[in-house]
């Protein structure tokens, strides 16, 4: 058994803390210790896209991040997506609804959060630039297409709303 | 929990974590993480202790010299050297290559150090640093040595870099002269490891000669390659796909190591068409260059 480490940080806006060993990853300190089950663990080593999370504001894999480095990060994970508790769906979530986004829904946290943060940077992006994007996260079921269609979808209404 | 258990320590200076590299027995450097961190989760590493650079500021970010050299810190990030507009102005081919490295999620983290130490021989940032001749500097706690990026790798997946020392900054001189680029790769799947990738920088005189040019590969070889006998081919001639083809011919010479997915000589008739094609593309691009 290693050193522990107090950690403090922000995920979804609630302050959370714990302690916690180096080699715990962010993924499971997010499901385990804050459970925060929205975050899927899949491949464990990067390549899924599963338990893609928002960490300062991008994007990035949550199981190739160890909690101990997120100290004083603030983490936006699915659960805090929606805005109004939940009330009111993110327009990705919108659209992944509109357009059969999804089958099992395992892929779908990652898809959503890495389409989330993406449309912040890029509000007008074409289909390619879409594929471009999935192509760092893993469906087993859908083929892509209604996750695609969400993706522009979800980028024409963030523009309406912006307008 | 994946990895092993491990000692956990997170520097605030560069003096610090060279101070703890060189005490601290059997440590790692945890850059990004999107290559140790994969490697500690599968404990193909099991390090007893980790160094965590990512709060060092000393050796983050991109500085533009008055002598016209670029030093980008070894803990940039990718994304940060693909959304800097003064950086992809003097150096477009960076933001062409870095599409292909890894994902939108992973560059997001993954520093232009991390790739140049895991030396991954299909990844794009040292095949770009050779086509540039970049210099790497290189730190310990009583020492500091500079290292051409063509002397950097010593075997498959091998730095030239010991355990008590730090890749501090990598220096780029960007090409003055007016020239075309381009970056092609070839993956079985956006993102994915490259089978092949070609990168060529390509400048004409008034004749529209070639009057120099670098072509680098990845992904064929035991890591990145400077094709310096195609190089020499070219210059001075006219460009044509015929000339393109026999150039191309070098990389019959090269070792390419089988793996899992692909034959080294299928590796090999991918770059060769990549070449190809890539040295028509800067080609292309220096003539609209010049009209532009």
């Amino acid at each position: 058994m290693s050193t522990k480490h107090s950690i403090a940080l922000t995920i979804n806006g609630q302050r959370y803390s714990g302690d916690v060993e180096a080699r715990l990853t962010l993924a499971d300190f997010l499901r385990h210790h804050c459970d925060l089950t929205g975050t899927h663990v899949g491949c464990e080593h990067g390549v899924c896209g599963a338990c893609t999370v928002h960490v300062d504001g991008r994007a990035a894999r949550s199981c190739t991040m160890y909690a101990v480095q997120a100290d004083g990060s603030e983490i936006k994970t699915v659960e805090g997506l929606a805005s109004d508790e939940g009330n009111s769906l993110h327009p990705v979530q919108e659209a992944f609804r509109e357009f059969n986004g999804l089958q099992c829904g395992f892929c779908t946290p990652g898809m959503q959060m890495t389409i989330a943060a993406y449309l912040e940077e890029n509000p007008n992006p074409s289909e390619q630039e879409i594929r471009e994007l999935i192509s760092g996260n893993i469906c087993r079921c859908t083929g892509y297409q209604g996750i695609v269609k969400a993706g522009l979808r979800a980028a024409e209404r963030l523009r309406e709303e912006q307008s | 929990m994946k990895p092993t258990a491990f000692e956990y320590h997170r520097p605030s200076s560069l003096n610090e974590a060279l101070e703890m590299l060189s005490s601290l027995d059997d440590a790692k450097l945890l850059a990004g993480g999107q290559s140790l961190g994969p490697m500690l989760n599968f404990r193909y590493v099991m390090p007893e202790n980790v160094i965590d650079i990512n709060r060092v500021p000393e050796i983050k970010g991109i500085h533009f010299e008055s002598n016209g050299a670029v030093r980008i810190g070894a803990m940039t990030r990718q994304y940060e050297i693909e959304k800097d507009e003064q950086f992809n102005q003097q150096l477009p081919i960076f933001r062409e290559a870095l599409r292909w490295v890894g994902h939108y999620a992973t560059r997001n983290r993954g520093t232009l150090g991390g790739s140049l130490t895991h030396l991954d021989p299909a990844a794009e940032l040292p095949g770009l640093c050779a086509l540039l001749d970049a210099e790497l500097v290189i730190k310990s706690q009583n020492n500091e040595r500079t290292v051409s990026i063509h002397d950097w790798a010593v075997s498959f997946m091998q730095a030239n870099i010991e355990e008590n020392e730090l890749l501090s900054e990598i220096i780029i001189h960007p090409w003055t002269v007016s020239h075309g680029f381009s970056f092609l790769e070839m993956s079985r799947r956006h993102g994915d490891f490259a089978i092949a990738g070609v990168a060529c920088l390509l400048s004409l005189d008034d004749k529209d000669c070639i009057s120099k040019t670098a072509v680098s590969l990845i992904g064929v070889a035991n890591g990145a390659v400077r094709l310096k006998n195609a190089e020499s081919l070219l210059l001075g001639e006219r460009f044509s796909m015929d000339l393109a083809e026999s150039a191309a011919q070098v990389i019959d010479g090269l070792d390419a190591p089988a793996d899992a997915h692909h034959s080294g000589d299928f590796r090999k008739r991918t770059a060769k068409t990549l070449f190809k094609r890539a040295l028509k593309q800067a080609y292309d691009n220096a003539i609209e260059g010049r009209t532009r």
